[in-house]
């Protein structure tokens, strides 16, 4: 069942908790800071959290939202987890590359290929 | 204030609570943008690049002081908008900001912005002691 939180949409698919947007814009701090204290909540809740963080329909992002994400894939990493995202549009999936943070994150294509790939992981 | 030459746009802001308040300059910039018919890929560019500009001026520069203002001034012509944020900070130097993109660097949440407007922007320089950027879009520019 999703449940809304803050600006963003949760929901537990067999263990992965998936989260999407309600904005198109991720670009005010206060919001921002309310994501990452609600997603920062949710995997400290469980063990070896599987986390897919959805993109689709969000237009731009900030590095403020960068740096969330940062958090939550180290808070990720060190409970024993793994975050995914996916269905990034390509102006922001630039925005990725050109700070190498493609290089951090295990970025799908769509959420079923990121879905598959916790499968992967076991 | 917004002004309309025959073949430039330019206007200015002072923002006190930039985070009420940054939304609604960049709208009127948008509009400027949209009537020189800068491309969606310019438009994400300049409003990617001013949000950072602005934050950091209002975060770093004024230390989210809201009695204090970040200043804005742009003026847009047909092959290029040139952009000045101003903050009423102490300034820093530009050149002292760790790359982020180095691997030993890549899990610190902080520092991307700086970077983001360098790389974005076809033009990006810190006047006095760097409380003053100006930064030009040029659509010429493969960016």
């Amino acid at each position: 069942m999703a449940q809304e939180t803050s600006r963003i949409l949760v929901t537990d698919l067999d263990g992965v908790l998936r989260v999407e947007f309600v904005d198109r814009d991720i670009l005010d701090e206060a919001s921002i800071r309310k994501i990452g204290a609600e997603l920062v909540r949710r995997i400290e809740a469980v063990a070896n959290p599987h986390v897919l963080i959805c993109f689709r329909g969000v237009e731009h992002l900030s590095s403020a939202a960068l740096g969330t994400l940062i958090t939550v894939n180290s808070l990720t990493k060190k409970r024993g987890g793994q975050l995914r995202l996916s269905d990034i549009r390509p102006s922001i999936l630039e925005v990725f590359t050109i700070t190498k943070l493609d290089k951090l994150f295990h970025i799908s294509d769509t959420a079923a290929r990121a879905l598959e790939g916790f499968g992967n992981k076991g | 204030m917004d002004s309309t030459g025959g073949d430039h746009s330019e206007g200015s802001s002072r923002i006190g609570d930039v985070p009420a308040q940054i939304e609604g300059v960049q709208k009127r910039i948008e509009k400027s943008l949209a009537g020189h018919a800068y491309s969606a890929a310019a438009q994400f560019a300049i409003r990617l690049s001013l949000e950072e500009a602005i934050m950091n001026g209002f975060r770093h520069g004024n230390r989210q002081d809201a009695s204090k203002a970040v200043e804005v001034r742009w003026e847009i012509c047909a092959d290029s908008a040139t952009f000045h944020v101003i903050d009423e900070g102490e300034g820093f130097d530009p050149d002292a900001v760790p790359d982020p993109t180095l691997d030993e660097n890549l899990e610190i949440p902080s520092g991307r912005g700086l970077m983001l407007i360098r790389a974005y922007m076809s033009e990006a320089a810190y006047h006095g002691a760097g409380n003053h950027l100006e930064m030009t879009f040029r659509k010429s520019a493969k960016k």
